[in-house]
């Protein structure tokens, strides 16, 4: 992570542009009440020089949560019903992707850059070695579905520019947040190419009740089911009892 | 009020879940079913991960039978005797039940098999039921006297060894056939991840002859047991209880089932059980149109990182 930030700092200073960036919020709390959260990142650009060239400055803003291993599958007719058929594992998947640009991300961005800075998310999706000649059927199914839920967004013209050089977004962050570590990126490009690049960790915790339920859930499983029969049974018992104390 | 729960990682709104608990849960008082057929679909539905909602689910159930238990003691309609034959035969049943489980999920389509053990079992049970109390009620409709109602006696039940009284029930049969229907119930609700009230239930009136009225509560009181262990199981290996969850599904719960025994007493046994039928029919239709309808999105994501 240092070699990278380290080698970002001297791309950077070598091509006269950087980016400097902030984040309303350096760390998100999951209390119990939680209903998801917005994160406004905001940002400058740098110039030690006039800028060069004539092609635009674009930003591009990437939230990436957790990744983890899913399994999707297909159903198909077979007797008359309708059963799960063929499945697909991919490797990983974030939880969370949002990318936000000032211009559409075909504009801001080229292929090859893509695919080295890892930009788009199906570049942030790991499928390979599933075998399958349909797979893109089954990545076109998961980002379908996961931008269904809020949980992979695209937003293209979202960032924008309020001076020549100051720039602002929000992230909404849905409810069903995976804990962990969400990596922020805020990309400069110019004509398609990755100018300087800031990376930044957002972590993602449970806290107070959440974080001693889910803890103890894990750790001292047979404590926890315990405790929730005894939960079940007394709120039982207690509704019975309020019950016969109205009757009587 | 939103609400984010710890296990299943998604936040739900609170007073949602308070009114589908108290709904189920006057289901649960007045059939003496545990509701489990109706609530787990119900929280696929709204969101809660497959995994976390069955877990949940039955440690919610624990808590509505016992409420639902207390106010049938109150009332003797429970036959304690016959609640432990059948609770004994339903931890024998649910332990091959969790192998035929681990089993099937080894050859993969085990939540085909799942749904189609429902709309089998959920339509012969409520078809058969329904027929049943419709006979029922149109005989009590009949002038008095003009056709006795015939003793049903199942003549190879009665010749069977090892008798005993089961004096709440009015029963003195052998003990091998309520054991042999808990077995079973046993293996269904380890497979299918319910309580098995509903099958045990019209078991209880039809096979073993028992009155309508101890039939709820004997049922309730081995629920109580079957789903207390499954929690447990569930606790200790999947990591799916969902603490904040069955609160607020119980705290709907319990109410509720206090509210349906009330109406239980008040209702006629031929009424309630058509109430019954006829639920169960709808939630069979339900799967069934789930199963034969060519669904909206044809790819799911079966395993969501959830499960741990």
């Amino acid at each position: 992570m240092s070699l990278c930030a380290l080698v970002a700092l001297l791309a950077g200073s070598a091509q006269a542009e950087r980016v400097v960036a902030g984040l309303s919020q350096e760390a998100i709390a999951i209390t119990t009440n939680f209903a998801g959260s917005e994160i406004l990142i905001y940002g400058a650009v740098q110039r030690a020089a006039p800028p060069p060239g004539s092609a635009p400055l674009e930003v591009i803003v990437t939230v990436q949560g957790p990744s983890q291993p899913v399994t999707i599958r297909r159903k198909e007719r077979r007797f008359g019903i309708w059963v799960n058929a063929d499945a697909s594992l991919i490797d990983a998947a974030p939880s969370f992707y949002a990318v936000s640009t000032t211009a559409p991300l075909a504009q801001a961005l080229s292929q090859t850059e893509d695919l080295r800075h890892r930009i788009t998310l199906d570049q942030a999706i790991r499928a390979v070695g599933t075998g399958r000649v349909d797979q893109p059927l089954f990545n076109a199914a998961l980002i379908r579905i996961r931008s269904q839920d809020g949980a992979y967004q695209l937003n293209e013209g979202a960032v924008r520019f309020r001076e020549d050089t100051l720039f602002d977004t929000a992230i909404r962050l849905p409810a069903n947040l995976t804990e962990g570590d969400y990596l922020t990126r805020i990309i400069l490009t110019r004509g398609g190419a990755v100018v300087d690049l800031h990376e930044q960790i957002i972590p993602v915790r449970k806290v107070g009740l959440e974080r001693w339920i889910y803890t103890l859930a894990h750790e001292r499983p047979l404590i926890y089911g315990i405790l929730s029969l005894v939960i079940a049974i007394a709120a039982g018992w207690m509704a019975s009892a309020v019950f016969r104390y109205i009757r009587s | 009020m939103q609400i984010y729960l710890p296990i299943a990682e998604v936040s739900v709104n609170a007073f949602l879940l308070l009114g589908l608990g108290g709904i189920v849960g006057v289901l649960s008082g007045m059939f003496g079913v545990g509701g489990g057929f109706l609530m787990t679909p119900l929280l696929f539905f709204i969101g809660i991960p497959p995994a976390v909602a069955v877990a949940t689910e039955a440690n919610q159930i624990v808590a509505s039978s016992f409420s639902g238990v207390l106010a049938h003691l109150k009332r003797k309609t429970v036959d304690l005797r016959m609640g432990t034959v059948l609770l004994l035969g339903g931890l024998i049943g649910a332990a091959v039940g969790v192998q035929i489980f681990a089993a099937l999920t080894a050859i993969g389509q085990v939540d085909l098999l799942v749904k189609l053990c429902y709309v089998v079992f959920l339509g012969i049970i409520g078809g058969l039921m329904f027929f049943e109390s419709l006979r029922a009620i149109r005989r009590a409709r009949r002038p008095a006297g003009s056709v006795p109602l015939p003793r049903r006696h199942r003549g190879w039940i009665h010749a069977l060894p090892l008798k005993m009284r089961f004096r709440t029930s009015g029963l003195y049969i052998s003990v091998i056939p309520p054991l042999v229907v808990g077995v079973f119930v046993g293996v269904l609700a380890a497979i299918m991840g319910v309580g098995g009230g509903f099958i045990m239930v019209p078991a209880m009136i039809y096979l073993l002859g028992m009155p309508t009225k101890v039939v709820v509560g004997t049922s309730l009181f081995q629920i109580i047991f079957v789903t207390g262990f499954a929690t447990l199981m569930h606790a200790t290996t999947t990591y799916t209880v969902d603490m904040v969850l069955a609160v607020l599904l119980l705290v709907g719960g319990v109410i509720g089932a206090q509210i349906g025994a009330a109406i239980g007493v008040k209702l006629k046994a031929e009424q309630l059980r058509i109430l019954l039928s006829i639920m169960v029919l709808m939630v069979c239709g339900k799967l069934a149109l789930d199963l034969l309808l060519t669904p909206d999105e044809l790819y799911v994501i079966v395993f969501d990182g959830a499960g741990h």
